[in-house]
């Protein structure tokens, strides 16, 4: 019985970590539902965007048609019509999304455009923006209330961290020290910062470059969540980890 | 023996602290912040109007109102109500019929009077105070003021007027009529450092940076606020001058990481702060001008909010959490001689008495995930470590700063999502909230 729940348990996390890993390539939303009532036409849509990979400042222009809807939207730009063309200036990698809903069903379409720095950096060439793709894979730690040393339940997080960190040589990161709403402002100040200088000193050991960590600590003045419940508490009691721009 | 020592210490402190606590703390604190036991009893009558100019009513309803209000304030009156005022309304020494005012209903051991007019835009005052039992020689002060006719200067009048009274009457101690409370105040959308009197009136922004300022701290002459800022490196400390109207240089608060909670000595020259730069928030000393910063602090954990014993200039009360939760400690200024002044919760945000007797602090005895007891701002003897209550079941409450008269107290009360600034007695009492508008935190109560 032991074992084997020994050698469920990895299985387990196994299967969770392949289905997690899994997620992270988002394919593009199935077409059209098909089941409709047989009395009404499914209605269609499309949309291109044109440029799709511009500079930051740069103008797109977006063409859409759809046919046997009533209610088209652009998710981001609202209620549109039919058909249509619109240039937009999109300051970050954008998805629009063209919904359109008829008497037959609902169909939507996607055009992603990619916006890259003013001065010319090299388009990723994967679908995720780079700040995306951080955010994936670079994760917050959390503490007990009132402390501030790593918990082991983050030592994992923070080898994974340190891992992407490794393999991404030229991002800089910003570690943010937060704190829950309860206590004093100025303590809270003291405390936040013991706590992200604990997640840099911790990334630090792990090999990553002390000069590629900035640490703010926020303390409770930006709070992630506002509610006075333990579960909110718990969110705002963090590290958290965003590139230095 | 030992077994017994073991009981009964416990069962004695607890056995004193149920008698002497209760009981005797309103004595001990209301004697030691001068508020004395026995109030006197004044009268303050409406100022006779003695000009048929069109400012003069609105100026004078401005002046009587204030005048009234400080006396009031002072926490050292029984100040007698309007309606039982005599009718006639002296304007002069020989206008005044003291047996009136010394019989019932009145009963007042002083009372204040005068005139007042305008002409030509300047304002007229002249107050008296007389003792209505000294009937021989009842003139305690005359006064005579000339000022521009405005609505501010016959508020200034009046707390001039009112600031006399008290020091003559209250000890010698000077009135607090004319201070002014530094605060935070988010009601522009960021945080930034507003001023007010200190009776709530006159609310302005001070800086517009456009960041998040906190922990004001005006210097002892009035010249410049320490505060701090967060910047792309995190926080620092910096420096407002009221007198330039402007940011001026301060180089040893700005070093990346957490530069914050400043503390002025009473004689302006130096500034005690908590720094991270060491890798951890110790507390550290920099000279007025920004110059020869050094750590005094070498323990784990966080050490935050100094405050000098402004006395001496020697000794500092300030909050570590190098034992877990948050306490008040002193120690010297060297960083010897450390002795914790609480025995438990939660307790933050010391301000040192002007006498040098007393730390106000901010203290949740009961303080756990999940305990219940709130945030309430307390009083302790320093040196028989004795404390007091203030606040009782009204929100949270917090960074009190003691007035300069030592008989007042300015602090932070959260209700619900709603933090405002509130004043009261150094004994509890006369609980006034002083602003109304935005979210308000972290008042410092100018030093004259």
């Amino acid at each position: 019985m032991n074992r084997r729940t020994r050698i469920l348990v990895p299985a387990l996390v196994l299967v969770a970590l392949v289905a997690v890993a899994g997620c992270k390539k988002k394919q593009p939303p199935a077409p059209p539902p098909a089941a409709t009532a047989p009395a009404a036409t499914a209605p269609t849509a499309q949309i291109t965007a044109t440029p799709s990979s511009i500079s930051a400042g740069d103008q797109v222009e977006l063409s859409w048609k759809t046919t046997d809807a009533s209610d088209i939207s652009i998710e981001g730009l609202g209620t549109v019509p039919s058909t249509g063309v619109k240039t937009v200036t999109p300051t970050v990698s954008t998805t629009y999304h063209l919904i359109a809903r008829g008497e037959g069903g609902t169909a939507d379409a996607t055009a992603r455009v990619v916006v890259s720095a003013p001065p010319a950096v090299a388009v990723p060439t994967n679908t995720m923006s780079a700040e995306e793709e951080f955010k994936a894979n670079v994760q917050d730690i959390f503490f007990d209330y009132d402390a501030y040393d790593i918990r082991s339940d983050a030592e994992g997080t923070l080898s994974h961290d340190a891992s992407y960190l490794a393999s991404h040589p030229n991002i800089k990161i910003v570690i943010g020290g937060y704190c829950d709403e309860r206590g004093s402002s100025e303590y809270n100040l003291a405390l936040g910062q013991n706590r992200a200088d604990a997640a840099k000193n911790a990334l630090v050991s792990a090999g990553v470059a002390a000069s590629r960590i900035r640490v703010i600590s926020y303390g409770k003045e930006k709070p992630f969540c506002t509610e006075s419940t333990e579960s909110c508490w718990q969110q705002n009691r963090r590290a958290g980890f965003s590139m230095d721009q | 023996m030992k077994f017994h020592s073991r009981l009964l210490a416990p069962a004695l402190f607890t056995f004193a602290s149920l008698l002497s606590v209760p009981l005797m703390a309103q004595d001990w604190v209301r004697t030691g912040s001068n508020l004395g036991n026995e109030r006197i009893r004044l009268a303050a009558a409406d100022f006779k109007p003695t000009s048929a100019d069109p400012q003069t009513p609105a100026l004078k309803a401005v002046f009587d109102a204030t005048l009234y209000s400080d006396l009031g304030n002072a926490g050292i009156f029984d100040l007698v109500s309007k309606s039982f005022a005599p009718q006639a309304m002296p304007g002069s020494p020989q206008e005044i019929n003291l047996a009136q005012w010394s019989a019932d209903p009145v009963n007042a051991a002083m009372v204040a009077f005068g005139s007042l007019s305008t002409a030509n835009g300047r304002l007229l005052v002249y107050g008296w105070l007389f003792d209505t039992r000294n009937t021989a020689n009842p003139q305690v002060l005359g006064k005579q003021y000339n000022e521009a006719a405005t609505q501010d200067m016959a508020r200034t009048v009046a707390h001039r007027f009112a600031d006399e009274i008290i020091y003559r009457l209250g000890g010698g101690i000077n009135g607090i009529a004319e201070t002014k409370i530094y605060f935070i105040s988010s009601r522009t959308g960021s945080k930034e450092i507003w001023a007010m009197d200190y009776d709530g009136e006159n609310q302005h922004p001070v800086t517009h940076l456009g960041s998040i300022s906190i922990s004001p701290r005006v210097s002892p002459d009035n010249s410049r606020i320490a505060f701090a800022s967060l910047g792309r490196e995190g926080w620092a400390i910096r420096m407002y001058s009221l007198e330039l109207g402007r940011m001026v240089s301060f180089p040893g608060g700005s070093t990346g990481g957490a530069n914050q909670s400043p503390a002025w000595t009473a004689d302006g020259n130096r500034i005690a702060f908590s720094s991270s730069r060491s890798g951890d928030p110790e507390i550290w000393i920099v000279d007025a001008n920004g110059s020869n910063p050094h750590r005094i602090t070498y323990f784990k954990g966080p050490d935050v909010s100094p405050t000098w014993n402004p006395k001496t200039n020697a000794q500092l009360a300030w909050v570590s959490g190098r034992t877990g939760l948050p306490q008040i400690y002193i120690m010297d200024q060297d960083g010897s001689n450390v002795h914790r002044m609480t025995d438990g919760g939660y307790a933050v945000s010391p301000s040192w008495s002007p006498n040098g007797q007393f730390l106000t602090f901010s203290w949740n005895r009961k303080y756990g995930p999940g305990a219940p007891g709130g945030q309430d701002i307390y009083v302790m003897d320093i040196a028989s470590m004795r404390w007091l209550q203030l606040t009782h079941d009204a929100g949270s409450n917090d960074f009190p700063s003691w007035a300069p008269d030592g008989r007042h107290i300015v602090f932070q009360r959260q209700l619900g999502s709603q933090t405002d600034i509130w004043s009261m007695l150094a004994d509890g009492t006369e609980q006034h909230q002083l602003t109304r508008s935005g979210n308000n935190s972290m008042p410092n109560w100018s030093w004259k």
